[in-house]
């Protein structure tokens, strides 16, 4: 298949899942207990009925459902999100002013965790059996059945409160004003254990992963010839198996994207994160639905791309793979 | 070798049986040990572990039993993970075996369908459904059903896909028996091992979700449940560690004995398969 049809085809399913996604999110308002037009005002005016009126006939809820649905996706595409009748503020406003945080966050965080799980899972497999590997199995073992929050949570205990080595809470020290490096180095310090925890849980899924691939990978054909020639261990590692064997964790690891952002949430709501996980959390105790969805679509949107681009720099990465549909 | 003998041949898989079945004794004999409802004080506030015989984990900024708190928090989540996995295996096994056995169209729109599910940030989901739906223990098992079926359906499929060419199934249509009886007496018991582990392992990730959500402050208002204790205590982190420890540890020990249970499942019922992942 031709690069730029595999392109265009890709481009067309994202399309369509985001497209989905509003539907969904148009479906839910729908369903929601309640009237549509309370919901979309975040329950704000419970009382008022001239307000919910009001909105009824902004909201055009009193046409047939087709039509609002069209008028719903027409507002999307053009990057209305609807509008947050708690803080006053358009809902795209919200979500793009944050949405820096919580990529900065989740990128730190998906880099940690696949460069760790596949180191590890490559001194597991290289040492298959020895007390290294089992460490490191147990470890994987434990962080894979922990809940994220209370690994966040553990971690100020010990870090911040006992320890006082990294800060728990905020992006940058308030009222620091730092500037250029200074300002850099800052927010690194506070990413850390946002970063860290988030990216324990996947590091575990990619240190099993990692392992279980090279182990399948050694077995092959092509390995015993090259051990038979007489290459060194360490470079069959290295070149021959390696470069095999991750490509199904980078698959799964771009699948997992979604789950690395949903992470975020609780990770943002345990250090008050300025992100978009953090919003959605403020969202839900003030019921304000247009934010929640706002959110939601997001976040699907920002997966859907990051699966897109996978599926590109895989061609580059592998040429055998004759992507289909 | 039977399955028993296999799977006893596991130890890490007998562990996590020994520690489950702690769990749901706790769990069923939650309302004998602790007559009186977890949401009422009953002790000193903040008391730490071990401070009163009365309380060996201590209690929360209102007097209550945190020990009292896991055992009905045990009910929440094995319900929730039990449940929901249930209803997630129904959707992913029925959409799985008819985009498998029909094929074509059918399997095409299906799995569009599951992907689709598969796409989107599930957790966020489960969060979004919870919160416009209200937090009840019947909208959380659904929410948590319906962001979690889709690796079911997937697996099921590819089961049914290669199955269905099979010498049997094509003596069962041959004789005129209908789809859904092929699907559901030849098709389906040949396929049941694998759907038993990715369920073992599913009630786990459900429990993880549902603790969550409680931390989120999306749980049942009306059930103690381990991630609401630990939401609860959040901010009385620096003040009263034990309030967010102990929950922690319990979700941490359930969940970790249910992924052995399910890796010892895969073991003895794959046997062919057995070191490849171990």
């Amino acid at each position: 298949m031709k690069t730029l049809e595999f392109l265009i085809q890709r481009l067309a399913k994202a399309v369509m899942v985001v497209i989905g996604v509003v539907i969904l999110n148009f479906l839910l308002i729908q369903l929601a207990p309640g009237d549509p037009a309370a919901v979309l005002a975040g329950e704000a005016g419970a009382g008022d009925e001239q307000f919910i009126a009001q909105l009824r006939a902004q909201f055009g809820l009193d046409q047939p459902l087709y039509v609002q649905l069209l008028s719903y996706l027409k507002n999307v595409i053009a990057g209305d999100l609807g509008f947050s009748y708690r803080n006053h503020v358009p809902v795209a406003d919200l979500i793009l002013e944050r949405l820096p945080a919580t990529l900065l966050l989740t990128g730190s965080a998906f880099v940690f965790s696949l460069v760790l799980g596949i180191t590890l899972g490559v001194i597991a497999a290289r040492r298959r059996g020895s007390i290294g590997d089992s460490v490191i199995m147990t470890g994987a073992l434990v962080f894979y059945a922990t809940p994220l929050f209370w690994v966040a949570l553990m971690a100020v205990l010990v870090f911040s409160i006992h320890l006082d080595w990294l800060p728990p809470f905020d992006m940058e020290t308030v009222g620091a004003g730092y500037t250029g490096w200074a300002r850099v180095l800052d927010i690194a310090h506070h990413l850390i254990l946002p970063a860290v925890t988030l990216g324990l849980f996947f590091t575990a899924v990619y240190t099993r992963l990692t392992r279980a691939s090279m182990l399948e990978v050694m077995n092959l054909d092509f390995v015993k010839t090259a051990r038979a020639k007489g290459v060194p261990r360490g470079r069959i590692i290295r070149r021959h198996v390696l470069r095999n064997a991750v490509l199904p964790v980078f698959t799964f690891a771009s699948v997992q994207a979604g789950q690395l952002v949903g992470g975020a949430v609780l990770t943002e709501t345990v250090f008050a994160w300025p992100g978009i996980g953090r919003l959605m959390f403020d969202a839900l105790l003030q019921r304000d639905y247009p934010v929640l969805l706002g959110v939601f679509l997001v976040t699907a949107t920002v997966v859907v791309a990051i699966n897109l681009v996978t599926d590109l720099l895989y061609r580059i990465v592998d040429p055998r793979i004759e992507a289909t549909g | 070798m039977s399955f028993f003998r296999r799977y006893a041949q596991n130890v890490g898989a007998l562990v996590g049986l020994a520690i489950l079945v702690v769990v749901i004794i706790v769990a069923a004999a939650a309302p004998i040990l602790y007559p009186v409802s977890p949401w009422q004080g009953i002790g000193d506030p903040l008391l730490g572990p071990f401070e009163d015989s009365a309380f060996p984990l201590g209690t929360d900024m209102l007097g209550r039993d945190i020990a009292a708190g896991l055992a009905y928090g045990a009910r929440v989540s094995l319900l929730i993970g039990v449940i929901s996995t249930a209803v997630a295996v129904l959707i992913g096994v029925s959409l799985g075996a008819v985009a498998g056995y029909y094929g074509g169209r059918v399997d095409d729109l299906l799995m569009r369908f599951t992907e689709f599910f598969q796409t989107i940030p599930a957790f966020a989901m489960a969060v979004v459904l919870v919160a416009i739906f209200s937090p009840t223990i019947t909208s959380i098992t659904l929410a948590i059903a319906v962001v979690s079926w889709p690796p079911v359906a997937r697996l099921v499929r590819g089961e049914f896909l290669s199955l269905r060419s099979r010498e049997f199934v094509q003596a069962a249509i041959v004789i005129g028996q209908t789809g859904p009886r092929i699907m559901l007496t030849q098709i389906l018991p040949n396929a049941i091992s694998p759907i038993i582990v990715t369920a073992s392992l599913m009630v786990a990730t459900a429990i993880l979700t549902e603790s969550s959500l409680s931390f989120l402050g999306l749980g049942d208002r009306n059930m103690m449940s381990w991630g609401f204790m630990i939401g609860a205590a959040r901010t009385m982190l620096r003040e009263a560690w034990w309030l967010s420890v102990f929950p922690g540890v319990a979700i941490l020990v359930t969940v970790l004995a249910i992924n052995l249970i399910g890796e010892g499942l895969n073991d003895a019922m794959n046997p062919h398969l057995r070191g490849r992942k171990g």
